[in-house]
């Protein structure tokens, strides 16, 4: 038990938490703009991985790191705008494109990567992000290294929580994306295209994906690994219905999902840890993904067109 | 853009734009080769003299064609009734614990084969059978929750493969103790690498056509897929088929994974499916969700990576080619197949 509050009440947990969260929060942005204009996005798990891989490849052939960053959003855009053409216009299945659309993303990445390096053993590594280090801030005690002495990436991913937030629900763009995921025959009566604005926002929300992808190896780690995304843009689904596709509510859900994924990988270093096998502490982000679901199934609100295709005039 | 549907689609229209689906994919094949640096004609030839050139090439294609027929079978048995079953990855895994679990000397012949494959429809079933109850009772998507329970999944058959499955002769190698002779389905012929499991699959494939085809269960799952409130109202019990559609779908994924243990490998190691389970969708959505076109589409997949295999040693273009040509094909299919029913009117 003591473990416990050590734990909890070290400055390397929290730090941790919310490093673990950025990745989590940008891409739960971008999946909760695609659903809240009616659109589910399971590309989610391989645009993450074509955010990661473009990223990393830009800086490691020499591109300054924000260029990266650009390079994975580009990316992600690209494959947000193929998932987009198929399920909006053509109205495809939304379950169907999105899994091919994770499957041709990552099997690009892995392609790519392969292509550029055949024969690596060890992956190669980038300078990432170097954490802040801010005048005064930084020095507070305990708040100055759990919170100003993240990477310039991270707070991006706060910025970016707080803008996807205010457009949503402060904007007449944002008004007019949640009017297309609730109720695209009113947006038409409006005058405005549910085709465009379903689109856009889901070329945008996988920009984000993709960002959040590149988190993973300009950030966290320095270099690109197959399977390094490992089943986040799922849990990032499950995040957002937990959030009750909410940004603020995502953002903190995401946190909390963080904290108990920092939590474990401390547990295991105590002697709980060694009287569990380490796999039961690897599962726990997945079972407590299905448990948020779980918990938030009753009163969830989900966007009344999510998943159904709109096709003009017809009711 | 609009998109009229077409009242009576022509034959040629419903067969044309299939083909032409697969001959776009084929000519992103060259342009992958070619982007690789490879002669793109040739590339294809390497692929399908990989797959096809010789009596091992064919017989390794037909091996990995086997657990490929069960997922798909799996996947089209759900979607058919639009349960979005992801989680054929697990419940393979399933299967494949079964096989070790009753394979390794706790029943003996006759008994162990037939045992431990009906014990291992069960565990798949079983493993399906949480996220379907979420999903009747509370409403929780099935899409999120199977495919989280992939991961679990791999992390248990990993825990075990170092734990109490671990073969103690095993040289420190996560894997599990071999099965015992009377455990392994022998080869259909003596002296070919092909096992029993083949001729399993392909009977599935004609008992799930037969299911689908001629029983109420099969006509009640196909009324719950095209529409779940017509299907209610007219009194059918929708929850019930969901949870029956479900123990079908994870017993057919079990077998891929009990079939891979007792056929082809003889013992579980935690990299006994490169991805099976995802691929059984790719399988399923080429076969237009028809079990008989699944064995078909399951020998073109199994193709295509044997093939690609091969021809990575040969030419140098990375074996993830295949990965590309197979979800580009899935895409490029479920376009042609909506096109084959709507007209696009561009104004």
């Amino acid at each position: 038990m003591s473990d416990l509050f050590d734990i909890l009440l070290s400055v390397s947990f929290w730090a941790a938490a919310i490093r673990i969260a950025s990745p989590l929060i940008f891409a739960t942005m971008g999946e909760l703009i695609c659903e809240r204009a009616g659109v589910l996005n399971l590309g989610i798990e391989g645009i993450m991985v074509i955010g990661a891989f473009a990223g990393w490849m830009a800086v490691y052939l020499g591109a300054p790191l924000w260029l990266g960053v650009t390079a994975a959003m580009a990316a992600g855009m690209l494959f947000g705008l193929l998932h987009a053409t198929l399920t909006v216009p053509f109205g495809l299945s939304q379950h169907v494109v999105g899994l091919g659309v994770t499957m041709l993303a990552t099997a690009t990445s892995y392609f790519a990567y392969r292509l550029a390096l055949p024969e690596v053993t060890s992956p190669p590594k980038v300078t990432p992000f170097a954490p802040m280090d801010l005048p005064v801030l930084s020095d507070i005690p305990f708040l100055g290294p759990v919170l100003f002495q993240q990477t310039a990436l991270t707070w991006a991913a706060l910025i970016c929580a707080g803008l996807v937030g205010f457009v949503l629900f402060r904007t007449p763009l944002g008004l007019a994306v949640r009017a297309a995921g609730e109720n695209p025959a009113a947006v038409e009566a409006q005058g405005l295209s549910v085709t465009g604005l379903r689109m856009g926002a889901v070329v945008v929300g996988s920009g984000l994906m993709a960002v959040g992808g590149s988190f993973l190896t300009l950030s966290a780690f320095s270099s690109f690994f197959f399977e390094m995304v490992n089943g986040r843009g799922w849990i990032c689904i499950a995040l957002v219905v937990f959030g009750a596709w909410r940004p603020g509510k995502a953002v903190l859900g995401a946190l909390l999902f963080a904290a108990f994924d920092a939590l474990q990988i401390r547990l295991q270093q105590t002697p709980l840890g060694a009287h569990l096998p380490y796999q039961v502490f690897l599962m726990a982000p997945y079972l407590l993904s299905i448990l948020a679901l779980i918990l938030m199934s009753r009163r969830a609100e989900v966007p009344a067109a999510l998943m159904v295709p709109y096709r003009k005039g017809e009711r | 853009m609009r998109l009229d549907p077409i009242a009576a689609p022509p034959l040629s229209r419903q067969i044309g734009l299939p083909a032409l689906a697969l001959v776009a994919t084929l000519l992103v094949a060259m342009a992958l080769a070619l982007i690789a640096g490879a002669d793109p004609l040739a590339t294809l030839g390497l692929i399908a003299k990989g797959a096809f050139g010789s009596k091992f090439a064919a017989l390794e294609t037909l091996n990995r064609a086997t657990p490929l027929i069960f997922t798909g079978l799996a996947v089209a048995v759900a979607f058919r009734a639009k349960l979005w079953n992801i989680g054929a990855e697990a419940q393979l895994y399933a299967g494949a614990i079964v096989a070790v679990l009753l394979g390794t000397g706790a029943l003996g012949a006759p008994l162990v084969l037939p045992v431990s494959a009906l014990a291992a429809m069960l565990a798949g079933a079983l493993v399906l059978l949480g996220p379907v109850v979420l999903k009747t009772r509370l409403g929780v998507d099935e899409v999120v929750t199977t495919l989280l329970l992939n991961f679990v999944m791999l992390l248990f058959v990993s825990y075990l493969l170092e734990g109490p499955m671990k073969d103690p002769m095993g040289m420190g190698w996560p894997k599990s103790p071999a099965l015992i002779k009377e455990a392994r389905l022998p080869r259909i012929v003596d002296g070919l690498r092909l096992h029993w499991g083949f001729a399993l699959a392909l009977i599935a494939a004609v008992v799930v056509w037969v299911i689908q085809s001629r029983t109420t269960l099969g006509f009640e799952m196909r009324a719950v897929g095209q529409n779940r409130e017509a299907a209610r109202f007219a009194g059918m019990p929708v929850n019930v088929v969901l949870v029956k559609t479900a123990l079908l779908s994870g017993g057919l994924a079990a077998l891929a994974g009990w079939s891979e243990v007792a056929g082809l490998k003889g013992h579980l190691s935690s990299d006994l499916s490169p991805g099976f389970g995802y691929t059984g969708i790719i399988v399923a959505m080429l076969a237009l969700l028809h079990p008989l076109g699944v064995v078909l589409s399951a020998l073109f997949v199994a193709a295509i990576f044997v093939g690609s295999d091969s021809m990575s040693r040969a030419a140098g273009v990375p074996t993830y080619i295949a990965d590309m040509l197979l979800a580009t094909a899935l895409l490029f299919m479920v376009l042609a197949l909506m096109l084959t029913r709507y007209r696009v009117v561009w104004k």
